[in-house]
């Protein structure tokens, strides 16, 4: 079973409770219409579960194929330095029908920070290190197309469905509680 | 399931359409890595697609000087139309004609659908079989297992060249 191979850490983008049983990683691609359609699932997911469930993006563009998926996941990252990842990530898939660069400057505007310094990000591409490192991590994982969800480290390779996601997450929620309790 | 070519075997040799005028032979890639992807079908569902995934890769299997080759059932003006739509950046081999002929050889035939297995290969720079791995048709399999025996393979290559050096010296 393909497992995840770089842990959740400090450089990973989390919501929700450090210590939740569960931990959801989601690879995913800015421009990929599955990713976009899981984007809602994912927060109803999140909210279904609240505190038992922690939640991680990491980003997998598919570029060849999706021309704006670098761009928009290096603002992502540009919003991430300024604090405003969350942000930049919603606005980004909420508006994934006219992605573009002048969408992700215009993101940026709203949120307060400066288009000029996006777009200078965006030219030299100053997180793309950050972005390659997570994609190869991905690789590495076996990530094998986008989305690809790891729940407590293991590749989930169900449907992208509320009702399936539910059905994982509460298999993995029994798993952790049946373990013996560690003392001390 | 088909019972793919094991590790150890000598790798069949093909010479197949690479596009509608050009053909590549396996033993014009002596003196390399070859990996060897088999898939069911051109034009799968771009996001989760297996070849689109590999395309993306590329570099990382490059750094390994390895040569990858897609191959199906599907002719060679249907992979053109499906290379240029993807952007795919390597070769897409054509086991059009005798239909799956190639894989067959390899194991990794699906009599009754009448195409390839989702089938792995990676080949030595002698042209032995390195790694091979069937992944279940419906899974693509990814990226790892290749990358994997790359690094193997390599990691092997220098092990022997260490030995005989070591035993020049003695």
């Amino acid at each position: 079973m393909a497992s995840l191979r770089v842990p959740v850490g400090p450089a990973d983008h989390v919501l929700g409770d450090e210590h939740a049983p569960v931990t959801l990683v989601e690879y995913g691609d800015y421009e990929c219409p599955h990713c976009g359609h899981a984007h809602p699932i994912v927060k109803a997911v999140r909210k279904h579960f609240g505190k038992q469930l922690r939640f991680v993006y990491r980003h997998f563009p598919l570029t060849q194929i999706h021309p704006h998926a670098e761009s928009a996941a290096e603002a992502a990252e540009f919003g991430g330095v300024n604090g405003r990842f969350w942000e930049m990530h919603d606005g980004i898939f909420e508006n994934q029908d006219r992605l573009s660069v002048p969408l992700l400057t215009e993101l940026a505007e709203e949120l307060g920070l400066s288009a000029e310094d996006l777009a200078a990000a965006l030219d030299s591409h100053e997180f793309a290190p950050v972005v390659k490192a997570q994609f190869l991590g991905g690789v590495r994982s076996g990530v094998n197309g986008t989305p690809t969800f790891f729940i407590n480290g293991y590749r989930y390779d169900g449907m992208n469905e509320f009702e399936d996601l539910v059905e994982a997450i509460d298999t993995a929620l029994a798993e952790r509680q049946s373990e013996p309790k560690r003392v001390g | 399931m088909a019972r793919i070519l094991a590790p150890g075997t000598t790798a069949p040799d093909f010479t197949l359409p690479v596009t509608p005028d050009q053909s590549l032979s396996l033993r014009d890639l002596r003196g390399q890595p070859v990996v060897l992807a088999f898939y069911p079908a051109d034009w799968s569902p771009v996001c989760g697609d297996q070849m689109a995934l590999y395309n993306e890769v590329l570099p990382e299997f490059q750094k390994y000087k390895a040569e990858v080759l897609g191959i199906s059932v599907d002719g060679p003006w249907c992979h053109a139309a499906f290379a240029r739509d993807r952007h795919l950046h390597f070769p897409l081999l054509s086991d059009f004609e005798p239909k799956g002929a190639l894989a067959r050889a390899y194991g990794a035939y699906r009599d009754k659908e009448g195409v390839c297995e989702r089938a792995l290969f990676v080949i030595d720079e002698k042209g032995v079989i390195f790694w091979s791995y069937l992944s279940p048709v419906a899974v693509n399999p990814g990226a790892e297992g290749i990358l994997e025996a790359l690094e193997n393979l390599e990691k092997k290559g220098q092990s022997h060249g260490q030995l005989e050096s070591s035993r020049r010296a003695s």
